[in-house]
């Protein structure tokens, strides 16, 4: 508090603070000095790809693209078989999501409006795992699987991700203030049972939060790690399977693991330009709430 | 009235007996009594299905090995050999703590934890301080910063060991052309750690900085204006009010940081090629995370890699621990 003397001489700086000060042109530089550092990584990443591996390996290394993305591309989709694992990760990545949303709004409006035993219970015990790491489980999960003999399955993936406690969490903190309780007890006074008021209350109330948590379930699944490599191989890879391979030197050709790279978050960042903004919004309301 | 009775047809199909019934104008008093039970049963039975899928597959993929895995720490169980386990007991654990290998993981990570996790939130603070300004095009420049997030690990990996490559590497042509001597960011103990965190703080600051300016704008706005009235400067303000406020916001993400520091695996791990579980040559760059695979599937120790993951558990208790003292004493001082 010491600093607030000298503040006291200075002139006021009116009526005007916070977040209804406009931005100066310092604002915007410093703002584009830090997009320009998220971003070029990005795009160096398609200048790379469409180089050749020897090329990569001079300096100074290229700034502009050059003729063989096509080339490359193609390389990293046959011989890196990220063609095959776009589509297994399509199918991985889209059944967690809809495991995801789907019982983590139903569990979530349990938590956030039904009164039953044990509830704060069983709340904080998904609360407090919640931030346990994958490292815990890999070693069961993998036993598991061989003794199962779904070793390089796609349900040995899909499984393990299916639910998640951050989802419940999310969805109970949406429906405490976006579900009005009067609407429940009006429905039950009609006698509707409780899956016709999931169909026709809870979900159209959670349809803006359902939107999110699956583009974040989505996001999530898609770059899922650890496991993955764990429990499959190159030859039923996900994405992120394929790109092990690449890193480990699977092709070693600079160029063509940068296709890869490219390919593997090219559905992302289309989705992010696609849903950038409810991306956004979301992981804001999760802040605010959680 | 007839609403009821498209309700009784609907929900209770099977039960041939009781919803024809209901469907007709005059109510049956055995069948009404019936539908009151189910009625009654719906609403006391209903949270428990309504939760059970969620603890059904939680308790089976999260909570189960959670605790299978203290129980294998304490065997010896080779990836040779699944179905043969011998009682250790806690012969992991010494073993572990008599390792050089895994003090040396430790201090990685924590080391890199700190150099990705200090400027990471610092920025991400100032970010959004400079975001939560009136901007032109306010979605855009928030999209923006927030592109590496959708940047899976793998790639964003890849892509900066190549730019952190010793021949051709753009970040050393770029040091190069202020006329600083090239780094072999791999071998150098120092240089891999801080490649390594630039990964991190590369996908992780716009993220944070998302959050801390969704708390900024929940700052009440009449404590700047009675601040401003005050005079206080624009810095004066953020200080003095913007930090303050953000102060249990700014807890959350430095624990969500932390564990996520405490677990990284993959930066390291594509960073280092084909010697990636390893972490360089001289394990110069091996995290705890990857000391846990390279025990398991490349030594194929699982017993011993579970011993590193319960470790690793406690580890995060310790943390939270001094973060919940911490937050007492903030909020104690406040």
């Amino acid at each position: 508090m010491k600093s607030r003397t000298p503040g006291r001489t200075s002139r006021p700086m009116g009526l005007k603070a916070g977040r209804t000060m406009h931005a100066g042109p310092l604002t915007y530089l410093v703002l584009a000095v830090f997009t320009a550092v998220s971003l070029a990584p990005l795009i160096w990443t398609a200048v790379a790809a469409s180089r050749t591996s020897g090329r990569l390996a001079q300096t100074p290394p290229p700034l502009w693209f050059g003729g063989n993305l096509f080339k490359n591309l193609e390389r990293a989709w046959t011989e890196a078989s990220l063609g095959d694992a776009m589509l297994n990760t399509t199918i991985v990545a889209g059944s967690i999501t809809i495991g995801t949303v789907l019982f983590s709004t139903i569990a979530g409006f349990a938590f956030a409006k039904l009164k039953f035993r044990f509830s704060g219970a069983l709340l904080l015990l998904t609360i407090g795992t919640m931030m346990v790491p994958p490292q815990l489980s890999v070693v069961p999960l993998y036993l598991w699987v061989a003794d199962l003999q779904w070793t390089n399955q796609l349900q040995a993936v899909i499984l393990p991700t299916f639910v998640s406690a951050f989802g419940v969490f999310f969805m109970r903190q949406y429906l405490l203030q976006a579900l009005p309780s009067e609407l429940i007890e009006a429905a039950r006074m009609d006698g509707a049972s409780s899956l016709r008021v999931i169909w026709h209350v809870v979900f159209p109330a959670a349809r803006p939060a359902m939107a999110v948590l699956g583009l974040l379930t989505f996001v999530m699944a898609w770059n899922d790690f650890l496991w993955p490599i764990i429990a499959l191989n190159q030859s039923n890879p996900t994405v992120q399977v394929a790109l092990n391979s690449l890193g480990t030197g699977y092709i070693p050709d600079r160029a063509v693991i940068m296709a890869g790279a490219l390919l593997g978050t090219l559905p992302l960042l289309l989705a992010f330009l696609l849903f950038g903004k409810q991306i956004v919004s979301g992981i804001m309301q999760g802040a605010v709430k959680g | 009235m007839s609403e009821t009775a498209e309700y009784a047809e609907t929900a209770s199909p099977g039960k041939g007996d009781a919803a024809p019934a209901a469907s007709g104008s005059r109510q049956a008093s055995p069948t009404s009594s019936w539908r009151s039970r189910l009625y009654r049963w719906d609403i006391k039975a209903s949270p428990y299905l309504f939760v059970a899928p969620f603890f059904l597959f939680f308790g089976a993929f999260g909570l189960f090995p959670l605790l299978y895995t203290g129980w294998a720490s304490l065997h010896r169980l080779e990836l040779t050999n699944l179905d043969d386990s011998t009682w250790l007991g806690l012969e992991n654990y010494t073993n572990l703590l008599q390792s050089d290998y895994f003090w040396n993981a430790l201090g990685n990570t924590f080391t890199i934890g700190v150099i990705s996790t200090v400027p990471q939130l610092a920025m991400a603070l100032g970010i959004a301080h400079l975001l939560n300004y009136k901007l032109r095009g306010s979605t855009l420049w928030r999209v923006a910063m927030l592109a590496p997030y959708a940047t899976s690990v793998a790639s964003a990996s890849l892509v900066f060991t190549l730019l952190f490559a010793w021949d051709g590497g753009m970040v050393n042509w770029l040091i190069g052309s202020v006329g600083i001597d090239p780094v072999n960011w791999r071998e150098s103990s120092w240089g891999s750690q801080f490649a390594v965190s630039s990964i991190v703080i590369w996908r992780w600051t716009g993220y944070n900085a998302l959050i801390y300016l969704a708390a900024m704008q929940a700052v009440p706005h009449d404590l700047y204006e009675s601040a401003s009235l005050d005079g206080a400067s624009r810095w004066q303000q953020f200080r003095h009010v913007t930090i303050p406020m953000l102060r249990p916001t700014i807890l959350f993400t430095v624990v969500v940081s932390t564990i996520g520091a405490t677990q990284l695996f993959g930066e390291p791990l594509l960073f280092g090629g084909t010697a990636g579980s390893k972490g360089g040559a001289d394990h110069q760059f091996q995290t705890l995370g990857l000391y846990l695979y390279d025990q398991g599937w490349i030594n194929g120790h699982l017993g011993r890699a579970s011993a590193v993951a319960w470790l690793m558990l406690v580890l995060l208790l310790l943390i939270a621990a001094v973060n919940l003292l911490i937050a007492r004493r903030l909020r104690k001082d406040r």
